[in-house]
């Protein structure tokens, strides 16, 4: 049997009357990249941050990394990444003093920050850069070292929260390399993203509707199970009958 | 006349050390539905301040309207309407404060220039009352678009007003230009959504502080030089790495569920097919495709 990085079952946020995350329930493989679609409001970003580990679900079960979302938060963030568009790097820190913050942050010894480090800056091609603030890089490299800083620590699972908002079509095609090599070498992938295109590139797609999870399934079976041609029109499909909005 | 003009405009921050702006020239029509389309970083923004009068650029002439963007800047200030990137409303103020704010500044009123707005107000006016800041994005972008049109404006920019919102929030957005434009209004929007290019009537394609095609999105990809191949695989990802080591195949690109190839000369796709299956690659489909406006912009953005 496949190994499950993340379990949830019945999970609901409840604000007040306010049904932010609905009973919601699926599985994650390990290795697997699994996307996480949804309109603006439908509920993504509680959720997330339920696995993440920054907020207690109302009620329903979860485990990520094998740690319960209830009790054991401070271990699911030992074992995860997280990286979004809007929160990445210290912009007034160098490359170098990224790096070394966020594998110290994560409890990575100094010896193989020092080891790691090498290597990363090497792959990146990112090795004259080393000691330049990230302030001063073009934003497709910053996506990318950030995605690298994210998985630095070797988590389980990394989160990845609209990584490639923005950025230009070359850059955002060489950081779905980085996702599949990640992905390759056995980290869990949940990644959200408002590239329709983007959507094929995930094993399975969940997309989120007023809350809850209306579709799970692999992009191909989608196409087929609403008769469309691509992710848009699958999304689009769903997302329209929405009844909320908001973000 | 055109209603706005950019003649070499460069722009540098940072005492010259940045190249925000580099000898850019264009001209958009009168009533003309107008997309700079870019990455973050491409120079949109600057463009969008120099052409709203409030950046001077390094060097070159840019004028609205007929109007110089340096010297009559009162005059350009009083005709357009603009919609930064950041939402820039009063936060702690009412959705109708804001709207009354705004239409007291170009000394104008909520029903002076109702017609214009109706469509658009009337989806946010049940939230009259909340505080712009509670408002949700779809409906920020609601109230901020009425805003830049209370003073019926004559061209209208609108930097990245889609941005980071949703396919269905999106859609209804550009009806809504679509509505605006038969009014009469000139519009210049900014986006980093390749798709949306095809709703404009005429692009600039943007990248680097450079422009690399200004024309109609039919143009700019009919002057795709070569031809435009989508293949697919069981294992998509295999048969990328596959193809950027093959040595028939110019460039490769993953685009959804295909790849988007082009070939060296000689070679024919029916031949990289069939080595791909050689190689194990199971279910091979390839066809023949018409570029889309990434394609172009890809293949624009190697060739700089």
């Amino acid at each position: 049997m496949e190994e499950k990085v993340i379990i949830c079952k019945d999970l609901t946020k409840r604000f007040g009357e306010f049904y932010a995350v609905n009973k919601i329930s699926f599985e994650v493989n390990k290795g697997e990249i699994f996307g996480f679609l949804g309109a603006n409001g439908a509920g993504k970003t509680t959720a997330m941050r339920i696995l993440c580990g920054l907020s207690h679900p109302s009620s329903g079960e979860a485990t990520v990394a094998g740690f319960n979302v209830y009790k054991q938060q401070e271990s699911i963030k030992k074992n995860i990444g997280y990286m979004s568009q809007k929160f990445s790097l210290y912009e007034n820190l160098t490359v170098l003093e990224n790096i070394e913050f966020f594998g110290g942050v994560y409890g990575v010894p100094a010896a193989e920050i020092k080891k790691r480090t090498t290597q990363l800056l090497e792959q990146l091609g990112l090795t004259a850069e080393a000691k330049k603030f990230v302030g001063a890089l073009p934003l497709g490299w910053k996506q990318k070292l950030a995605f690298s800083v994210a998985i630095f620590h070797r988590p389980k699972i990394v989160f990845l929260d609209e990584p490639t908002g923005g950025v230009d079509p070359v850059t955002r095609r060489q950081f779905w390399d980085m996702i599949y090599a990640a992905a390759a070498a056995g980290i869990t992938i949940f990644v959200t993203t408002h590239y329709m295109d983007e959507a094929e590139y995930c094993n399975r797609v969940t997309i989120m509707v007023d809350g809850k999870v209306e579709a799970l399934d692999t992009p191909a079976n989608l196409k087929t199970q609403f008769s469309a041609d691509n992710m848009d029109q699958v999304f689009y499909q769903l997302a329209r009958r929405a009844q909320r909005s908001g973000d | 006349m055109s209603a706005v003009l950019l003649d070499h405009i460069t722009k540098t921050y940072d005492n010259g050390k940045v190249l925000a702006v580099d000898d850019v020239s264009l001209q958009v029509a009168e009533g003309e539905l107008f997309g700079l389309i870019g990455p973050d970083g491409a120079g949109k923004t600057s463009l969008f301040r120099i052409l709203t009068t409030l950046l001077l650029p390094d060097k070159g002439q840019a004028a609205v309207r007929g109007y110089d963007c340096a010297k009559d800047y009162k005059i350009i200030r009083s005709k357009i309407g603009y919609m930064p990137g950041k939402f820039s409303l009063y936060q702690d103020l009412t959705v109708k404060e804001n709207l009354d704010f705004f239409a007291t500044l170009f000394g104008s009123s909520i029903t002076e220039n109702y017609a214009l707005i109706k469509d658009i107000y009337e989806q946010i006016k049940p939230f009259n009352d909340r505080r712009a800041g509670k408002l949700s994005g779809g409906m920020k972008q609601k109230l901020a678009l009425c805003c830049a049109l209370i003073h019926k404006p004559e061209v209208l920019f609108l930097d990245e007003p889609t941005t980071g919102v949703d396919v269905v929030s999106r859609k209804e957005f550009w009806e809504m230009l679509r509505q605006l434009k038969q009014q009469g209004i000139t519009i210049v929007v900014s986006t980093p959504y390749m798709d949306e290019a095809m709703l404009c009537e005429r692009i600039a394609l943007i990248q680097g502080g450079k422009i690399m095609s200004v024309d109609t999105p039919a143009a700019i990809m009919a002057q795709f030089p070569v031809k435009l191949y989508a293949i697919k695989a069981d294992n998509i990802y295999r048969l990328l790495t596959a193809l950027r080591t093959n040595p028939t195949v110019e460039s490769s690109y993953a685009f959804g569920e295909y790849i988007h190839i082009t070939l060296h000369e000689n070679a024919t796709i029916a031949g990289l097919q069939q080595q791909m299956q050689r190689e194990g690659h199971t279910n091979v489909a390839a066809k023949p495709i018409q570029p889309g406006v990434e394609d172009s912009f890809i293949r624009l953005m190697n060739q700089a």
